[in-house]
């Protein structure tokens, strides 16, 4: 290329030119330039940027800035990648059992390896956290809640429930790997009966309802929570809600690790199934599925028979509740009950506030609905655009044939 | 009932959450009231700790003859001794509450007595639909309200949950003249809890919602923002048929329909 520096003026008009429609890309302004006699020049006007309110801002940080230069609104579209936490060759593990209801980290999964980060920041040498997870899972996101490896145990034995066969393969990791600290969640979900087996085989005296720990000493609730018992940090712990900080800031490897010797046992436990137990029998606070009507049904003979094909708890927003279609306590919502299922399907409610409230704790959330800009759709996972009576009576012919299907096939 | 049946009910102090004072214990209460049903006044409800402590009266008055308490301490590890007695008169059923209310509440009594005794343990359990052939059919509590049926051989340790029939009224005379019989038992000192550092329970700081942002603009919008989920699928135009068949998909998936 010839040294000889070559204008373009239709460039610089255009950068001149504010209204142009290309002004924006040709304008990308240079601070510093090299003039035409080969001096460098300096153009004030191209110093910082426009601001999200129109006014200009003059960064001064040197650099660090990534507006400098660049189209408005670009920044913001762009996604931070977090930094990425490795530990390669680790000197020992902290072993985190997680629940995983319904095949997803719980927060308090997330809570027990925020604390198994906790115990290992600080320490000598390289401590990797290690979650185990039996059986089948849907998580995507192990490495945002801070898994350094993932200890994957699969198999036909880990279906239904299996405590002792857990156990025992707990057993094995002990062996093998030696961890420094066990962690379980101590819930009603199951880490609170595995830590307390394994903490019973190993001969370990664990913490329970711990919320306070450090490598020293850990604050436990006893009494049944009238009191707090302090005490050295023990090698298993069974941790409370938001015993610590989840992990938000970084990334982990989720380098997957392997157990050796799967260990065989006979169960004695011989599980024969969850019992059908009516649906509506169900506290509403408790319930796992709901299936919630509102001012959009016309046909409640035909919501009661989806409910109960469906096998889901019934649920009502204010407007059919005064309306006299449901009994007050199957309101959800700010003055009714607020609703912890995993799965909540709206029909026919619009999404007040007063309801929204009643749902903030619903993992999954369908929406049915005639009106595609209502707050339920914006708040839904999934949402169906249509008229409540057809979706419904398509639903319970989709279930009557799982259920028949089902049935011929068991038989 | 089964009078032939020979279970032990294992009861501790319980505590009123609010007042402190001492009471009949829910779930051990809620394990005696599952013993009476299953073999009547042959029931044997077993204590380790004073035989002077009042409380215990008021499961004596759920309508039993007698009560038998382990001789020990307050420092004594209760669990160690309950452990020999068991292993020493073998019965066909051991029923404990989940959690005890006063002390440690570790929860750990029927999993240690369970790992010495060498039994299976059944934790949770809401109801012993019944018992054949040395196997007994057991409904266990989960979370949610619902509930799982498990087939168990005896002899078995269950810890019995808080869905539990509730137990029935303590009378206040035959609780007086039940027979407490004190069994000198030889104890062994807790050291590791001698060892604890116990306080009224401070209450726990609530979590705050954090927000890291690192400029201001962050900051501004993070406080202005209006929290939405973040945008699911829509299905607008599709026939009805696929629209049901989309949630159906996702009820499957998440595993609600059974
Ligand atoms: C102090 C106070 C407390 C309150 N507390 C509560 C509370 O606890 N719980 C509660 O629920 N509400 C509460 N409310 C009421 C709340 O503000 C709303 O009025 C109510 O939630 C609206 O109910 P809705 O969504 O069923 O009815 P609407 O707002 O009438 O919505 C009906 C929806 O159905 C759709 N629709 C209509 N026809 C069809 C069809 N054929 N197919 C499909 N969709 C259809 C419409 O598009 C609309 O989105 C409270 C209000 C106040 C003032």
């Amino acid at each position: 290329m010839s040294d000889i520096i070559r204008r373009d003026p239709r460039a610089e008009w255009i950068a001149r030119n504010r209204l142009h429609p290309l002004h924006a890309e040709m304008a990308a302004p240079v601070a510093e330039t090299r003039g035409p006699s080969g001096l460098i020049r300096k153009n004030p006007h191209a110093v910082g940027f426009i601001g999200p309110n129109g006014i200009k801002r003059i960064d001064r940080m040197g650099g660090n800035s990534a507006a400098v230069g660049m189209r408005r609104g670009a920044k913001s579209a762009q996604q931070v990648e977090l930094p990425l936490h490795k530990v390669e060759s680790p000197d020992f593990y902290v072993v985190a059992v997680v629940d995983m209801v319904g095949g997803r980290l719980t927060g308090h999964d997330k809570d027990v390896l925020g604390q198994a980060h906790k115990l290992i920041r600080g320490a000598e040498g390289n401590g990797a956290v290690m979650a185990v997870v039996f059986g089948e899972h849907k998580e995507e996101a192990f490495d945002k809640a801070g898994v350094d490896r993932l200890l994957h145990l699969t198999g036909s034995e880990f279906d239904g429930y299996c405590p002792e066969q857990k156990v025992a393969n707990l057993v094995e990791i002990e062996k093998q790997y030696q961890p420094r600290y066990w962690l379980f969640p101590d819930s009603i979900n199951g880490g609170n009966e595995l830590g307390c087996r394994l903490a019973a085989r190993l001969g370990e005296r664990p913490a329970t309802q711990a919320w306070q720990v450090d490598r020293e000493t850990s604050v436990c609730r006893g009494s049944g929570g009238l009191q707090d018992i302090t005490r050295a940090t023990p090698r298993l712990l069974l941790l409370a809600e938001e015993c610590a900080d989840q992990i938000d800031e970084t990334r982990h490897e989720v380098l997957a690790v392997e157990l050796d010797t799967r260990p065989s046992i006979i169960n004695r436990l011989q599980d024969c199934g969850q019992v059908a137990v009516d649906p509506n029998s169900v506290s509403l606070a408790e319930a796992e599925f709901i299936l919630s009507a509102g001012n959009g049904i016309r046909d409640w003979e035909q919501f009661h028979k989806a409910a109960e094909v469906l096998g889901a708890t019934e649920g009502a927003s204010r407007v059919a509740v005064d309306d006299g279609y449901m009994p007050r306590f199957r309101q959800v919502g700010a003055t009714g009950t607020w609703v912890t299922a995993r799965v909540y399907v709206a029909v026919g409610i619009s999404g007040a506030v007063q309801h929204m409230q009643g749902i903030g704790q619903c993992d999954k959330v369908v929406a049915v609905n005639t009106d595609a800009g209502c707050d339920m759709v914006k708040r839904a996972d999934l949402s169906v655009i249509g008229d409540s009576q057809k979706v419904l009576e398509q639903l319970i012919e989709l279930a009557r044939d799982y259920r028949q299907g089902g049935a011929e096939n068991a038989a | 009932m089964q009078p032939e049946l020979n279970i032990v009910a294992l009861v501790s102090v319980g505590q009123h959450p609010k007042s402190g004072r001492a009471r009949r214990a829910e779930q051990d209460a809620r394990a005696v009231e599952l013993g009476l049903r299953l073999s009547g006044e042959k029931v044997q409800v077993l204590h380790a700790g004073d035989v002077a402590e009042e409380s215990l009266r008021s499961y004596a008055g759920m309508g039993l003859k007698q009560l038998r308490v382990l001789q020990q301490s307050a420092g004594a590890d209760a669990s160690l001794a309950l452990g020999d007695y068991l292993s020493e008169h073998q019965p066909d059923i051991v029923l404990t509450g989940v959690r005890a209310e006063s002390g440690e509440s570790s929860g750990m009594t029927p999993y240690l007595l369970a790992e010495k005794l060498g039994w299976p343990l059944v934790t949770r359990i809401a109801d012993i639909a019944k018992i054949e052939n040395g196997e007994a059919e057991i409904l266990q509590a989960l979370p949610r309200g619902q509930r799982r049926a498990i087939k168990v051989r005896l002899p078995f340790v269950a810890s019995v949950d808080n869905a539990a029939e509730a137990p029935r009224q303590s009378a206040y005379g035959p609780g007086r003249r039940a027979q407490l019989e004190p069994l000198p038992w030889v104890e062994a000192a807790d050291e590791v809890r001698a060892s604890f550092d116990e306080a009224p329970a401070r209450k726990r700081p609530k979590r705050l919602k954090m927000v890291k942002a690192k400029t201001a603009a962050e900051r501004f919008k993070a406080a202005t923002a209006k929290s939405q989920g973040g945008g699911g699928r829509i299905m607008k135009d599709e026939p009805p048929r696929e629209q049901a068949q989309a949630i159906f998909d996702l009820l499957l998936e998440e595993g609600v329909l059974r």
